[in-house]
C-alpha cells in the first residue's frame, strides 16, 4: 500500500462528559475521494472539523503528507472546505469571494485574476464574476463556494453535506460535477453526507459511521455487498432480514420457517440451536427460479405495488416479510395478493448478520 | 369602530401638539430678533460667533474620536461574544446598559477623583489627557446604543460559519474582522455612529465638569445670557440630531442582503 496522504489515527473527541468520536482511524490515499456516511449525530461533522482544525481532538493525531497537523490552526493547514450553508461572504462579489484565499496568501492581482477566471470556467459560471451571492441560486452559490475552496490549490478538500440544502435535481448534477472536478484535479477529498445514494455513486471509498466510530471502511461495492456489521447492512440499501434457526452448525444447515437453507462456511462461531439474522438484498431474490439459484422458500404474496417499470412485491414467509422487485412485462399480469409463491435466490447472496 | 378611530386621532393630535408646539414656538421666537419683522438675524449672529464655531468644531472632533474608539471597542467585543462566549451575553448586555442607569455626573466625579493630577494615572494634568478622558467618557455614554446597533447587525449574518470559511482560506483575525465582519455590519455600525454623534454634540455634564470648550457648555452659556440666540441654537441642535436620525433611516435601506438563504 502506498503512503497514505491523510492519516487519522486513534482520534477521540469529547465535549465535556460526552464522547462523540471514539477511536476513529482512517487512511486516505493521495487523490482519493472518501465519503463519511452515517445517520444524524454520529460524529461525521466533528471528525471533519478536526481535520479542518476547528476542533482539537481529545486524543489521537492527524497526519497530512507525513506531517502531524493535529495542533495546527485552521488558517495554517492549507485545506479547502465547502459548507452546507454555502458561507459565501455577502459583501463580496463572486470574483472577490473566489480571490479571497489568493489575496490572503499574498498572490499578485494579475495572477489572482487569472486564477479566478480559470475557476469560473471550471464551474461553468464565467458570466457571474460581478454578481453578489444574494443574486445567485443555491446551486450556483455552492459552485462558487467550491471554486473558492479550490482556488488556493489546497492539499485537501473537505465538504460537509454540501448538497443537502439543494433540490433533488441540482443535487444529482452537482455531485457529478464535484466528482469530475475532483478527478481532474486529483485532489484528496472527504465528503460528508447522510444520503447513501450520494455516497455510493461518487466515492472511491466510504466510511460508514455510527455512534462516533467507523463501522466499516470500503469501496461502495464492498459496503453494499459485504456489509461487515448489522448496522452497515441495514443503513446502506434496502435489506430483507429473516430469522433463522441453526439446526446443524457443522454442516451449515439453517431453518427459516421450517424450511431448510444451506449456508456452508458462513456460520462461524454459531452453535446448533442458535437464532440468526439472515439478510438478502431485494435484487438477489426472484419469484421464478433463475440460473445460479440454489435455494427456494415458499410463502404467500402479501403486498403488490405497481411502480411502472418495476413491480415491488412483498412475500410473507412465516413471520418474515421479504421485499423483491420484478420488472414489468406487458404480457404477464402482476402477482395477486394471497397467492402462494416461491422465492428463489443463491445461498451465496445470503448474509449472516452478527 | 368609529369612536376607536376618533380616540386614536385625538391621541395622535395631542401627542403631535405636545411635540411640535414648543418647537414651533421656539422657531417663531428665534426669528423675532429684529423688532417688528421675521428674520434670520439670530442665526446670523450665532453662526458668525467665533465661540460657536470653535466649540462646535471641538465637539465634532470629539464625536469622531468617540466613534472610532466605540467601534474599536464594541465590534470585536460583540463579535467575540457571538462567536465564542455566548454565555457571557447577559452580563455584557447588563454592563452596556449601566451608562443609562448611572448618571453622567457620577461618572465624571469618579473620573475627577481617579485621574486627578496627583493620581497614578494623571489624565487631568494636561489638556490632551483631559480631552482623551472626555472621549473615553463619551464612549461610555454611547456604549448602550453602539453595542445594541452592532449586535443587531451581527445577528443578520452567520458569524460562525463566515468566520470559519475565512479561517480555512488562511485569514487571520485582522483580516476576518476587517474584510468579513466589519463590512457586513457596516450599516449597523454607522447607525451606532450617528447616535453617538448626536449624543456627543449635545452633551453638557461631562464636558462642563472637565472644563472642555465643547458645544454643550456653550449652549448652556448662551442660554443663560441671551434671549434670541439660544432659541436659534436650539433649533440648529435639533436640526443636527434630526439629520443624524434621517441618515440612519436612509442607510438602513442599503443593508447588505443575507447570503444564507438555502433554498
Ligand atoms: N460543540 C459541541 N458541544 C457539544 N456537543 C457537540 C458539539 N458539537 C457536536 N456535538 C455533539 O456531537 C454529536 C455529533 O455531532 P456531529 O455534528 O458530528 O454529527 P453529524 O454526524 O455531523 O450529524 P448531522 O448529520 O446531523 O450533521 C452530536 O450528538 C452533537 O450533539
Ligand atoms: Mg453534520
Amino acid at each position: 500500500m502506498a503512503e497514505p496522504f491523510l492519516s487519522i489515527q486513534h482520534v477521540r473527541k469529547s465535549f465535556g462528559a460526552t464522547t462523540v468520536v471514539q477511536d476513529f482511524n482512517l487512511d486516505v490515499e493521495p487523490g482519493e475521494f472518501v465519503s463519511f456516511l452515517g445517520p444524524s449525530g454520529c460524529g461525521k461533522t466533528t471528525v471533519l472539523r478536526m481535520v479542518a482544525g476547528f476542533e482539537e481532538p481529545s486524543a489521537g493525531k492527524i497526519v497530512v503528507a507525513g506531517k502531524d497537523i493535529t495542533r495546527l490552526k485552521p488558517n495554517q493547514r492549507n485545506v479547502g472546505m465547502v459548507f452546507q450553508a454555502y458561507a459565501l461572504f455577502p459583501n463580496l462579489t463572486v470574483a472577490q469571494n473566489i480571490a479571497f484565499g489568493l489575496k490572503v496568501a499574498g498572490m499578485s492581482k494579475p495572477d489572482a485574476d487569472r486564477r479566478v477566471a480559470e475557476m469560473l470556467d471550471m464551474i461553468k459560471l464565467p458570466q457571474m464574476a460581478d454578481r453578489y451571492p444574494y443574486q445567485l441560486s443555491g446551486g450556483q452559490q455552492q459552485r462558487i463556494a467550491l471554486a473558492r475552496a479550490i482556488a488556493p490549490k489546497p492539499k485537501l478538500l473537505l465538504l460537509d453535506e454540501p448538497l443537502s440544502a439543494l433540490d433533488a435535481k441540482v443535487r444529482v448534477s452537482l455531485r457529478e460535477e464535484i466528482r469530475s472536478i475532483q478527478k481532474k484535479l486529483g485532489i484528496t477529498t472527504i465528503f460528508v453526507t447522510h444520503d447513501q445514494e450520494e455516497a455510493l455513486s461518487i466515492s472511491d471509498r466510504i466510511a460508514v459511521m455510527y455512534g462516533g466510530r467507523a463501522e466499516q471502511v470500503g469501496t461502495p461495492f464492498e459496503i453494499y455487498n459485504r456489509p461487515a456489521t448489522k448496522f452497515v447492512a441495514n443503513f446502506v440499501g434496502t435489506l430483507n432480514v429473516l430469522e433463522g434457526k441453526v439446526t446443524d452448525a457443522s454442516a451449515g444447515k439453517v431453518q427459516v420457517n421450517a424450511q431448510e437453507v444451506s449456508l456452508k462456511g458462513k456460520l462461524n462461531g454459531s452453535k446448533s440451536g442458535d437464532t440468526l439474522s439472515l439478510a438478502l438484498r431485494p435484487e438477489a431474490i426472484s419469484l421464478a427460479r433463475q440460473p445460479g439459484h440454489d435455494t427456494s422458500l415458499s410463502g404467500e404474496i402479501a403486498e403488490v405495488h405497481f411502480l411502472g417499470s418495476v413491480i415491488r412485491v412483498r412475500v410473507g414467509i412465516g413471520g418474515n416479510t421479504v421485499s423483491l422487485d420484478t420488472f414489468n412485462n406487458s404480457t404477464t399480469p402482476p402477482p395477486v395478493v394471497g397467492d402462494k409463491a416461491d422465492i428463489s435466490f443463491s445461498s451465496g447472496d445470503m448474509l449472516v448478520l452478527h | 369602530m368609529k369612536s376607536g378611530k376618533f380616540w386614536a386621532w385625538l391621541t395622535f393630535v395631542l401627542g403631535a401638539a405636545y411635540f411640535f408646539i414648543p418647537l414651533i414656538a421656539t422657531l417663531e421666537f428665534s426669528m423675532r430678533m429684529k423688532r417688528g419683522e421675521y428674520s434670520f438675524e439670530a442665526y446670523r449672529v450665532v453662526l458668525g460667533d467665533a465661540r460657536f464655531q470653535e466649540s462646535f468644531t471641538f465637539s465634532v472632533v470629539a464625536a469622531i474620536f468617540t466613534i472610532i474608539l466605540g467601534v474599536l471597542l464594541v465590534v470585536p467585543t460583540a463579535y467575540w461574544i457571538r462567536l465564542r462566549l455566548p454565555q457571557l451575553r447577559p452580563i455584557v448586555e447588563f454592563v452596556t446598559l449601566l451608562p443609562l442607569v448611572i448618571p453622567a455626573i457620577v461618572i465624571v466625579f469618579g473620573y475627577i477623583r481617579m485621574y486627578g493630577s496627583s493620581s497614578p494615572l494623571p489624565f487631568l494634568a494636561s489638556g490632551l489627557g483631559t480631552n482623551a478622558l472626555l472621549v473615553i467618557g463619551y464612549a461610555t455614554l454611547a456604549l448602550p446604543y453602539m453595542y445594541r446597533a452592532v449586535d443587531t447587525g451581527l445577528r443578520t449574518i452567520d458569524v460562525r460559519t463566515l468566520t470559519e470559511a475565512a479561517q480555512i482560506l488562511g485569514a487571520g483575525w485582522t483580516t476576518i474582522i476587517g474584510r468579513v465582519i466589519l463590512p457586513n455590519v457596516l450599516i449597523a455600525v454607522l447607525s451606532g455612529a450617528f447616535l453617538t454623534f448626536a449624543i456627543v454634540i449635545g452633551e453638557f455634564t461631562v464636558a462642563s465638569l472637565l472644563n472642555r470648550p465643547a458645544f454643550g457648555p456653550y449652549l448652556q452659556n448662551m442660554g443663560a445670557n441671551r434671549a434670541y440666540e439660544p432659541a436659534a441654537l436650539a433649533i440648529i441642535a435639533f436640526a443636527i440630531t434630526w439629520g443624524c436620525m434621517s441618515l440612519i433611516q436612509v442607510l438602513s435601506r442599503f443593508a447588505p442582503k443575507s447570503a444564507n438563504r438555502p433554498n
